[in-house]
């Protein structure tokens, strides 16, 4: 792969067992509510996108998964967190 | 004669309260120390107010928890020295790894602005000394994300090893749901290290330490601020 800019987006959730309040809410209030009955579960979360300059796209990934532990992006404690390339 | 150092965050909203209660009430020689002065360990204990440092973005005490100031408290609490934190302050003491866990957005998904029954479940910290075991405070609420979190599992060993100081409790002293303002796990408001000398809780005590302030003239939260000059005062001798 060639160094470029990557977009690599870093979504932060409650862990399972955390309680979330917003996605049941989505969930129960509107969702449901709205008749979509096929949707059985939601959890809300925080995305964050981010441009970053890098060899490669793993490389873009090792940068952003650094950042994320190093400058608690997400609280191991009570979050889970996903890293993906989109761009 | 001991120094208190307040220490002020971008967004600190509670300094000046709790500056004045800690100064003016139980007398602590006080400074508000703006995060960035402070260079070293030069006080003999710290208190990080309450407020929305950093507007809250990405989470309440993310972004504070990684300012220097934070590793001259670190070095502090290592050192044996109270620590307070209190609203912000304690979720900026989580964010750091001062404590254990997290705090999550309250499960009503409201800002919750209400006066609340402590139970206190430990003396041993320098900030529940004056304070009986099972003794309940009234001392206010004011938060959006106040919901302690951990495992469900490290919980008994939080209790085992006497972290857990305060409890929402209703008016019979028990702990149900009903009292709990934030769905906090096992109706937590307060919580200490190890050792006990760092401490952080929701409650705001600033605002009921001064009869004027509270429904029924208490001072229920000057036990806190009384119990930490109590514990400065006795080792200056």
């Amino acid at each position: 792969m060639t160094p470029g800019s990557y977009v690599v987006e870093v979504i932060v959730e409650n862990k399972p067992l955390a309680r979330d309040p917003e996605g049941e809410t989505i969930h129960q209030n509107l969702i449901l509510k709205g008749g979509y009955k096929q949707v059985t579960g939601v959890r809300a979360g925080k995305l964050l996108r981010m441009n970053v300059e890098a060899d490669s796209p793993e490389d873009a990934h090792a940068i952003v998964r650094k950042l994320s532990d190093d400058l608690r992006i997400y609280n191991p404690a009570a979050h889970t967190i996903q890293i993906r390339i989109v761009g | 004669m001991v120094k208190v150092a307040l220490i002020q965050y971008p967004g600190s909203n509670c300094d000046l309260d709790a500056l004045e209660i800690l100064r003016d009430v139980v007398k602590a020689r006080t400074d508000l120390v703006w995060h960035k002065d402070l260079a070293n360990d030069a006080y003999d204990a710290y208190v990080l107010p309450g407020g929305f440092s950093y507007g809250d973005y990405l989470r309440a005490g993310a972004i504070a928890a990684t300012s220097p100031s934070l590793r001259i408290v670190k070095e502090a609490a290592d050192s044996g020295k109270p620590v307070l934190g209190i609203c912000n302050g304690f979720q900026i003491l989580v964010e750091a790894g001062l404590l254990p866990g997290a705090v999550l957005r309250n499960s009503t998904l409201r800002f919750a602005c209400t006066w609340t029954r402590l139970r206190v479940e430990t003396t041993r910290t320098p900030f529940t000394n004056k304070a009986q075991k099972g003794q309940v405070l009234e001392i206010p609420i004011a938060h959006n994300e106040g919901r302690y979190y951990l495992d469900k599992e490290r919980i008994p060993e939080l209790e085992r090893s006497q972290q857990i100081v305060f409890r929402y409790v209703n008016e019979e002293k028990e702990p149900t749901e009903e009292a709990n303002p934030n769905g906090s796990i096992d109706n937590i408001a307060g919580i200490c290290n190890q050792k006990g000398n760092v401490m952080g809780l929701m409650p705001h005590p600033e605002r009921a330490s001064l009869p004027l302030l509270s429904p029924d003239n208490q001072t229920d939260g000057r036990i806190i601020f009384d119990s930490m000059m109590r514990m400065l005062r006795g080792s200056e001798t």
